[in-house]
C-alpha cells in the first residue's frame, strides 16, 4: 500500500490539479462572454427578431456550426500557428487556452440561442411597448429571462471543458490529463491514471452541483 | 385622442396578400372606454397593435394624442409609447421579477430614480389591490392577480392611453368581472382613454361607451353601446348582442313554451334605457283585457344604461291579444311574436 502510494507523486498531482482549475476557470469565463455575444447574435439577427439580418445570422450560423463540429484533438492541431502566434508557445496551461475558448464559445453560443428562444415573444412585445430600447430588452429581459437555462448550459458547457483540458493535456498544456497520460499510462503506472481519473471526477460532480444550484436559485418559473 | 385615418394593413402570405385590416376610420374620444368587437381572424389585434406602432400600417395614419404614431420611429416612438399602456391576454409579466419589481419595469424604462420608483410602485400596489403580494414571483400568483399586476404595470408611467388586447379572455367569468369593475374605476378616477379589443359581448355591455364591430378586417357597425343593443343592424352583430340578451337555453326555452300555450301569443319584449323602468305590464293588463304569463325575463346593466329582455305569454280572445301586442309596440318596447314552427 505504502508502495502504491509512493508511486502516486502528490506534488505533481496538486500541480496538476491547479492547472486544470487554471485552464477550466480561464476558458469558461471567456467562453461564457464570448458564447454569449455570440449566441444574443444569432438570436438577435434570427427571423422574427430586434436585428433580424439574413446575412449576418447566415456568417455567424456558419462560424459556429464549422467551429462546433471539428473535433476537439483535431481543432488544437489546426490552431497551432494560430496559438504560436498569439502564445508564443505550444506548451503550457495558456497555449492550450485559445483552442479551448474556440472550441468551447460555438457550442455555447448554441445552448444561448436555444435559451433565448424559448423566451415569450409576447414579454418582449411587451417590453416595446413600454417604450424600452434595445439595450433594455438585452439586459432587462433577454439575459434575466433566461438566466437558468444560460447557467444550465454553462454547466455542460464547463463539465465538456474539463475534459477538453485533458485532452489538451496529452499534446503538452499540462494539467490532470497530461499528468495522466505521462505518469500514468506511459510510465505503466495504472494506479496514478485512476487517482487523476477521479481527481477529475470529483472537478466535475462539483461543477454541476455548483450548477444546479444557481440554476434552481434563479429559476422562479 | 385617438384618430385613425384610412387605415389599411396588408400581410403578404402564401395566397397572396391578405388584408387583415381594411379601410379603417375612427376617432376615439378623450375619456372614452371604446370596444371593439369580432371574431378571432377579423383584424382587431392588428388594428389595436397600430395604435402603439407594434405594427406599422401599409397605408393610412394613426395619431394618439397627437402624435403621428405610424410616421415617428426611434426614440421618438419609444417616447409615445409611455403614453400609450397596454395589457394582454397572456399578461406578459417577467417571471424573474417579482410584483413590485414588474411593475418597477417601466419605471426604470422611463429613469425614474430609486426612491421615487418605490413611491410610484406602492401607490400602484395599493391601487390594483395587490397589497401584501409585493414580493411574490408571478408563478406564484392567479390570473386574475397577474393581470393586476399587468394594469399596475401599464399605468406606471401616467399613460393618456390603456389598449387591452384580449385582456380578460383567459380569465375566468367572476375575475373578468373584477377586472372589468378595475377598469372603469381607473377610466373614472384618471380619466384615461380606454381602447379594447375582445370576442365577449359581456365585457362591451358592461364597461364600453362605445362600440366597433369588425368583421374581415373592416368595422361594420359602430356606436353607442346602448344604441348598438337595442338595434343592432348588421347579422354579426345581431349575433353578438345575442351572446348576451339571450341566454344558450332561451331558443329551446321557446320552443318548449310554444308547445305548452298552443293558444293566445308569446311574446318577446326587449327594453332599452328608461323603458326599463316603466311598470308596463301593469299598464298592459288595465287596459286590455288580456291574461298575462310572464316566462322568463333579464336586466342587463351597460354604461350609459340598461336594457332587458321579458317573454310573456299573452292570451285572451284574438283581437284583444292583437290589441295587446299595438300597445306594446306603443310604448316603445321592442317586441317579436313568437311563432309556432
Amino acid at each position: 500500500m505504502d508502495n502504491f502510494l509512493e508511486m502516486v507523486k502528490w506534488i505533481q498531482l496538486l500541480e496538476a490539479t491547479r492547472e486544470t482549475l487554471y485552464m477550466t476557470s480561464v476558458s469558461v469565463l471567456t467562453t461564457f462572454i464570448l458564447g454569449l455575444v455570440l449566441g444574443l447574435l444569432l438570436f438577435l439577427t434570427g427571423k422574427g427578431n430586434m436585428w433580424e439580418n439574413r446575412s449576418v445570422n447566415v456568417i455567424i450560423a456558419g462560424f459556429v456550426n464549422v467551429f462546433r463540429s471539428i473535433p476537439f484533438i483535431i481543432l488544437i492541431v489546426l490552431l497551432i500557428p494560430f496559438t504560436k502566434l498569439l502564445v508564443g508557445t505550444m506548451l503550457g496551461a495558456n497555449a492550450a487556452l485559445p483552442a479551448l475558448i474556440i472550441g468551447a464559445a460555438p457550442f455555447y453560443a448554441r445552448m444561448v440561442e436555444i435559451a433565448l428562444r424559448e423566451i415569450d415573444k409576447g414579454v418582449i412585445e411587451a417590453s416595446q411597448s413600454m417604450g424600452a430600447t434595445h439595450g433594455h430588452i438585452i439586459f432587462k429581459v433577454l439575459i434575466p429571462e433566461s438566466l437558468p437555462a444560460l447557467i444550465s448550459g454553462l454547466t455542460v458547457t464547463a463539465i465538456s471543458l474539463v475534459g477538453f483540458t485533458a485532452m489538451a493535456g496529452v499534446i503538452g498544456a499540462g494539467g490532470l490529463g497530461h499528468f495522466a497520460y505521462l505518469e500514468g499510462f506511459q510510465r505503466n503506472r495504472p494506479i496514478v491514471t485512476l487517482v487523476a481519473t477521479i481527481a477529475i471526477l470529483i472537478l466535475v460532480f462539483i461543477i454541476q452541483f455548483i450548477g444546479d444550484y444557481f440554476t434552481k436559485k434563479t429559476d422562479k418559473r | 385622442m385617438i384618430s385613425i385615418k384610412d387605415v389599411q394593413k396588408v400581410f403578404p402570405s402564401k395566397q397572396g396578400q391578405l388584408k387583415a385590416v381594411d379601410d379603417v376610420n375612427l376617432d376615439i374620444q378623450e375619456g372614452e372606454i371604446f370596444g371593439v368587437i369580432g371574431y378571432s381572424g377579423a383584424g382587431k389585434s392588428t388594428l389595436i397593435r397600430m395604435l402603439n406602432g407594434l405594427e406599422l400600417p401599409t397605408s393610412g395614419s394613426v395619431t394618439v394624442a397627437k402624435r403621428v404614431i405610424s410616421k415617428i420611429r426611434g426614440s421618438e416612438l419609444r417616447k409615445a409609447r409611455q403614453e400609450i399602456s397596454m395589457i394582454f391576454q397572456h399578461f406578459n409579466l417577467l417571471w424573474s421579477r417579482t410584483v413590485s419589481e414588474n411593475i418597477a419595469f417601466p419605471l426604470e424604462i422611463a429613469g425614474v430614480n430609486g426612491p421615487e420608483r418605490k413611491k410610484r410602485v406602492n401607490e400602484l400596489i395599493k391601487l390594483v389591490g395587490l397589497e401584501g403580494r409585493e414580493n411574490a414571483y408571478p408563478s406564484q400568483l392567479s390570473g386574475g392577480q397577474k393581470q393586476r399586476v399587468g394594469i399596475a404595470r401599464a399605468l406606471a408611467n401616467n399613460p393618456k392611453v390603456l389598449l387591452c388586447d384580449e385582456a380578460t379572455s383567459a380569465l375566468d367569468p367572476q375575475t373578468t368581472d373584477s377586472i372589468l369593475d378595475l377598469l372603469v374605476d381607473i377610466n373614472k378616477r384618471l380619466g384615461l382613454t380606454i381602447v379594447l379589443i375582445t370576442h365577449e359581448m359581456h365585457v362591451i355591455r358592461k364597461i364600453c361607451h362605445r362600440v366597433a364591430v369588425m368583421e374581415s378586417g373592416r368595422i361594420v357597425e359602430l356606436g353607442q353601446v346602448l344604441e348598438v343593443f337595442k338595434n343592432p343592424q348588421q347579422p354579426i352583430t345581431k349575433r353578438f348582442v345575442q351572446q348576451v340578451t339571450e341566454p344558450e337555453e332561451t331558443k329551446e326555452t321557446a320552443e318548449h313554451l310554444l308547445e305548452r300555450y298552443p293558444s293566445g301569443l308569446v311574446v318577446q319584449l326587449s327594453f332599452i334605457g328608461d323603458s326599463v323602468e316603466q311598470p308596463l305590464i301593469t299598464n298592459l293588463i288595465r287596459q286590455n283585457n288580456v291574461t298575462v304569463n310572464i316566462l322568463q325575463g333579464k336586466i342587463s346593466q351597460t354604461q350609459s344604461g340598461s336594457y332587458g329582455t321579458l317573454f310573456i305569454h299573452l292570451d285572451g280572445n284574438e283581437e284583444e291579444v292583437h290589441k295587446a301586442v299595438d300597445y306594446i309596440r306603443s310604448q316603445q318596447v321592442g317586441v317579436e311574436v313568437l311563432s309556432n314552427g
